[in-house]
């Protein structure tokens, strides 16, 4: 990422790029719309919108069952954008892209199947400070249903995971790690390469197995990801946070995993023969994908895809982190504000408290002028716990968002404190 | 004045605003108006707990009226609640309990449902009958 932002100041045509996203030239209460909370979700180009119109209205029908034209035509897009996954985070191989319901699903995917074979009482499974619920409560859950226990590799005031402590916790007991690629709440990039390779390491001296889980929820839609060069052994994100439709997302899981899985839920499509004395599971990943799938939101994530690789992402890139290092740098200057989460490798998302201001009063007040922030604890509580506080007004950027947003924003902000001190 | 014709006043109020964000600072303004609550009721007892929010009420009872005093970590929420002890204190507890609390809706306070929900206004409005009905059957 350094490296990436030291070649910054190529330029970035953000006016030509906001007119392929429709929702952007909307008004709220009158005013023009300042959408600043892309990391709940991302507004979607026009080529999404009208794929999913498209498919309703010209091709629709059930996939992988039908000998009829739009049946045919319909599986082959909905194939298609396998590829187009796996060409995207640069798989080995289609038949490692799961499609499930987002991010949430894929974990529970992981925990459900692999946890159900794998993790056995007295065992450990690492995750760090940082987590969404979602990469929380499925491990939670599976710990308690088999007696393992769930470790946490713990942060600085920065907001930056320790490392070293990643060393005290793994041992003989530990099966799995599952960590945050970029924290939603704090912006915070962990350095992945390290913590996997680390574990790896690690396993291998000790001539064990232990998978890695990356959840790149917030990642994927910022910055290039190759999973064989992470050499994570699973990948979790959703649709929605790139672009795409909600309601579908991706697992990848290297095949021998896998195939080494029992399947999530049973139907159809994810069988090979079914009989009342026995039922033959279909390979990977049908195996994976039980029942009629979310066809059309699969088919228009793949225009979301095109979309990003028709940009140029670098450029793209050192574009956001100039959005948020004006906005953190002006909003710090505002005295009675916070930031919250300050580590040197952070994405594009800038979250504060404002002293004596609640957060969601803040995020009302700015709301007023139009402008669209996040307030609470961002479905991640024990970060606002190691932090000590309630919640942060959260502002998260991405490339079609303009420095004037920027100003709007900091001039609200300083509004709001005036206004609502109390 | 009956509980309806405050609810009315309060409507007609509001009807002075045509946007949300005047509407959203008068809100703050009558917040401001409630007389401080003693810091002895800001414990966890008298604490109403919203999803983003924090709210405090005490009830009282004098004479068969029930009266309400409360305070909110959030400026909004204090409006709110402001808006319904204008309404439901002092009143019997019969009279509580049966409040339709119609003036929600008219000033478009419902529409902002996720803003309602985060704050608690519900669980405000819980509370406040819960009291009521306790008082009723005592
Ligand atoms: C880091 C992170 N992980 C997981 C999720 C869950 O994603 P979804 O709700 O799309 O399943 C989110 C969404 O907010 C997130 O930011």
């Amino acid at each position: 990422m350094k490296q990436i932002l030291e070649d910054t100041e190529k330029t970035f045509d953000v006016n030509t790029i906001r007119k392929d996203f429709p929702v952007l030239s909307e008004n709220v209460y009158g005013k023009p719309l300042i959408y600043l909370d892309n990391a709940a979700t991302s507004q979607k180009p026009h080529t999404v919108v009208d794929e999913l119109v498209s498919f309703y209205s010209t091709y629709n029908a059930n996939i992988h069952r039908g000998v009829h034209f739009l049946s045919q035509k319909a599986s082959q897009a909905y194939d298609d954008v396998r590829v187009k996954v796996k060409e995207f985070i640069h798989a080995a191989s289609e038949e490692e892209i799961i499609f499930t319901g987002g991010t949430t699903d894929s974990i529970n995917l992981i925990a459900s199947t692999w946890g159900r074979k794998f993790i056995h009482s007295g065992d450990e499974i690492i995750i760090s400070a940082m987590e969404h619920h979602s990469n929380i409560v499925p491990w939670q859950m599976l710990c308690e249903e088999k007696g393992a226990k769930l470790k946490v590799i713990p942060m600085n005031d920065k907001g930056e995971l320790l490392l070293e402590e990643l060393n005290n916790l793994l041992s003989s007991k530990t099966k799995l790690v599952s960590v945050v690629h970029t924290s939603n709440s704090l912006g915070t990039i962990n350095p992945i390469e390290r913590i996997i390779s680390k574990v790896h390491e690690y396993a291998a001296a000790n001539s064990i197995e232990i998978p890695i889980v990356v959840d790149v929820a917030q990642a994927v839609v910022h910055e290039p990801l190759n999973v064989q060069k992470l050499d994570c052994d699973f990948l979790c994100f959703s649709s929605h946070k790139m672009l795409g439709p909600t309601g579908t997302g991706v697992l990848y899981g290297k095949a021998k995993w896998l195939n080494d899985m029992p399947p999530y839920r049973g139907g159809g499509d994810m069988i090979k023969s079914v009989s009342f004395e026995k039922t033959i599971y279909n390979d990977i990943p049908f195996r994976f994908e039980a029942g009629t799938p979310n066809i059309a939101d699969v088919i228009a994530f793949g225009k979301a895809i095109d979309y990003l690789n028709s940009i140029d992402r670098i450029v793209a890139l050192n574009y956001e982190m100039g959005l948020a290092k004006k906005a953190s740098s002006l909003l710090s200057a505002i005295e009675g504000v916070r930031l919250i989460g300050t580590a040197e490798n952070k994405t594009s998302v800038v979250s504060f408290i404002i002293e004596g201001v609640n957060a969601m009063d803040a995020g009302m007040y700015l709301d007023t002028l139009g402008i669209a922030v996040r307030t609470g604890h961002h479905c991640t509580e024990p970060v606002m716990q190691r932090f000590n506080i309630p919640g942060t007004i959260r502002a998260s950027f991405l490339f079609y968002n303009t420095m004037s947003e920027v100003d709007a924003l900091v001039d609200g902000v300083k509004n709001a404190v005036k206004f609502l001190k109390r | 004045m009956t509980i309806a014709q405050i609810e009315e006043e309060i409507v007609s109020d509001f009807e002075l605003f045509d946007d949300w964000s005047q509407k959203y600072e008068y809100i703050i303004e009558i917040g401001q108006q409630l007389p401080a609550l003693d810091e002895k009721f800001k414990t966890d007892v008298y604490k109403i707990k919203g999803c983003q929010s924090s709210v405090w009420l005490n009830a009282s009872q004098k004479d068969g009226l029930l009266f309400f005093e409360a305070d909110s970590d959030s400026v909004f929420v204090k409006g709110e609640i402001a808006l319904l002890i204008k309404v439901l204190s002092g009143r019997t507890p019969e009279e509580i309990m049966s409040a339709e609390l119609k003036f929600i809706d008219a000033i478009g306070l419902r529409q902002h449902v996720a803003v309602t929900r985060a704050n608690g206004l519900a669980n405000m409005i819980k509370q406040i009958k819960a009291y009521a009905l306790a008082h009723k059957e005592r």
